[in-house]
């Protein structure tokens, strides 16, 4: 269970860029919760995910998860609880590393790195199994340098990547939002599958709206560094995007701009 | 353009291709340009020659140097990771600490010749001069270098394939390649970049250490000017000539190696063109280096005036 107790986070404070992006937030994801979270321009989503995971330090809060205080653990840390997929495909793989070699590193992710092979033989049958559930013809290329993979295969890889140790939490923070519309749907069907298969918790970023409502179980809606609408189970399948956008417009008084929800 | 200059390239060269493999690992590996090569190299030199003058065994004092070197590398490493310093800024306040430090080591002195029993008198006392006679005489010196060299640059190949393909070398090697995922992977960057300049820098003082004993006879403290450009030149001329696809570690470390032994030998017979100077070989590497990184540029170049004239001569030919 993760719990996030009044958060809160200031961009360039004391200047005249300040800007107050997480308001006193607070929300508690279940064990096996899947959430996606959607949000207008700077509502502070992926700020969210950067401090849950560590890469953005809190400025006063708590974030609790499965019962130890990780407020102020290092983001190295707590990457052996909790596995990302970022937006850049680029950003989650080693272009210079073999499949292979890539899988071995997650693999470890829980461990130590010791002295022991980094890769021992019979890992590469898990792995290839694990390539083959992809469906994208990757267990044949085990020793093919991922940086000779496109987009939506290293995107692939790496929700592989995140998941090969299950991850106690795993933050997607619109990781199909650099890919085309089909290989986002591909690895959008594949990140599902997977979560459901693990049974695993996760949060994810979306500008779809569609897609927002399609998957998981329970959705949050942010606005100005806050969540103004958390929704779950029969009544979230109900949703439709009309009825989100018009509930966004009654609650938070203003219009949905999100440039990218808006041309999708 | 004499067989005994190109000997005496090789000689060197394989000595200096101990730099070049350090060269190779921060440069390439961990994708850190690192400017304390210039003073490492002169480090492992002083070290271990005023040890061994002191009567250690050269194989310990040796030893001692290399983990100096490292320490030195670590200091570089705390730099850019702790203090988030620009690497390249963070090795040359390593490299310019170093110019004092050594000068200390060497007690006020520029040079300081070797005195005592060195490494090159091990490895003669294994290979007898005897075996030598006549005109091949003049070869002896080289024998020694190389079969040092040689042996050096086979063991710690060997062993830094080993050391990638551990637990241990995959993170670094993430690291380098991409510390975003590698954070996101439970590595300890920060952690693994020390380590990185630690190995490449050790190596780095092994190399000044058998270069002082083996080539000039003595620690100077200047020996380590314009290092990095010869580690460079070197790992990119091997790279050049030998590296076209993709290849294992150990190959490239290979193509590394002789790309010091190369670099080594066409200066070799460079400085033997009359008009030459030994003092105008910085300049030299110089130009080599520069063009050497400016190839790409010139086969772009090539292939867009190619691509222009059958532009051109189409439009004409109708």
């Amino acid at each position: 269970m993760l719990t996030v107790t009044n958060l809160n986070k200031t961009f360039n404070a004391g200047t005249v860029n300040e800007k107050h992006v997480i308001k006193d937030l607070s929300l508690t994801v279940n064990d096996g919760d899947f959430i996606t979270i959607i949000g207008s321009n700077g509502a502070g989503k992926s700020t969210l995910l950067n401090l849950i995971s560590g890469n953005v330090p809190v400025d006063s809060g708590r974030i609790n998860l499965g019962g130890t205080d990780i407020t102020y653990q290092s983001d190295v840390k707590r990457a052996k609880r909790i596995g990302r997929v970022f937006q850049d495909p680029m950003m989650g793989t080693s272009p210079d590393m073999w499949i292979e070699e890539n899988l071995a590193l997650a693999y470890r992710r829980t461990g130590r790195h010791t002295l022991r092979w980094g890769i021992k033989p019979q890992e590469r049958e898990t792995y290839r199994a694990a390539l083959a559930q992809l469906n994208l013809g990757l267990e044949d290329r085990l020793q093919s340098k991922v940086g000779l993979l496109s987009g939506g295969q290293r995107q692939a890889v790496t929700l592989l990547m995140a998941t090969l140790q299950k991850p106690e939490l795993l933050l997607l923070d619109e990781h199909t939002a650099a890919l085309d519309p089909k290989t986002a749907a591909t690895v959008l069907t594949l990140s599902d599958q997977i979560i459901k298969e693990h049974n695993l918790t996760a949060l994810m970023v979306t500008h779809n709206m569609q897609n927002a409502i399609d998957y998981g179980n329970r959705l949050i809606m942010m606005h100005d560094g806050r969540i103004i609408f958390d929704i779950a189970g029969e009544e979230k399948k109900k949703l439709t995007v009309e009825a989100l956008l018009q509930k966004f417009e009654e609650i938070s008084g203003s219009e949905f701009a999100n440039d990218r929800a808006l041309l999708s | 353009m004499s067989i005994a200059t190109i000997v005496s390239g090789v000689a060197q060269g394989v000595l200096w291709a101990i730099l070049t493999v350090g060269v190779y690992l921060s440069f390439r590996v961990l994708d850190v340009a690192d400017l304390t090569v210039e003073g490492t190299f002169p480090l492992g030199a002083a070290v271990s020659v005023v040890l061994i003058n002191k009567g250690m065994n050269p194989l310990l004092a040796v030893l001692i140097a290399v983990l100096v070197g490292m320490l030195a590398g670590v200091v570089t490493g705390t730099l850019i990771t702790v203090f988030k310093i620009p690497p390249i800024l963070s090795g040359i306040l390593t490299m310019i600490a170093l110019y004092s430090v050594n000068i200390r080591i060497m007690s006020d002195k520029a040079t300081v010749s070797v005195a005592g029993s060195s490494i090159k008198d091990l490895i003669a006392s294994l290979i007898k001069k005897d075996l030598f006679s006549g005109d091949l005489t003049k070869y002896y010196p080289y024998v020694l270098s190389i079969t040092t060299g040689f042996i050096c640059c086979a063991l710690i190949v060997a062993v830094l394939y080993l050391f990638f393909g551990t637990e241990l070398g995959s993170a670094v090697r993430a690291t380098g390649s991409n510390p975003v995922m590698a954070r996101a992977m439970g590595i300890q960057t920060n952690l693994m970049i020390i380590l990185g300049l630690a190995i490449s820098n050790g190596l780095i003082a092994l190399s000044g250490s058998l270069i002082a004993q083996f080539d000039y006879g003595s620690a100077l403290v200047n020996m380590g000017q314009g290092t990095i450009v010869i580690g460079l030149a070197s790992v990119i001329i091997g790279e050049v000539l030998f590296i076209h696809k993709e290849h294992s570690f150990a190959y490239k470390c290979g193509a590394v190696v002789a790309g010091a032994v190369i670099y080594r030998t066409i200066i070799a017979c460079a400085l033997t063109i009359p008009g030459l100077k030994a003092t105008d070989l910085k300049l030299i590497t110089a130009i080599i280096v520069a063009v050497a990184l400016a190839l790409p540029v010139f086969k772009t170049r090539a292939a867009d005036v190619k691509k222009r004239r059958t532009n051109l001569g189409e439009a004409q030919g109708c």
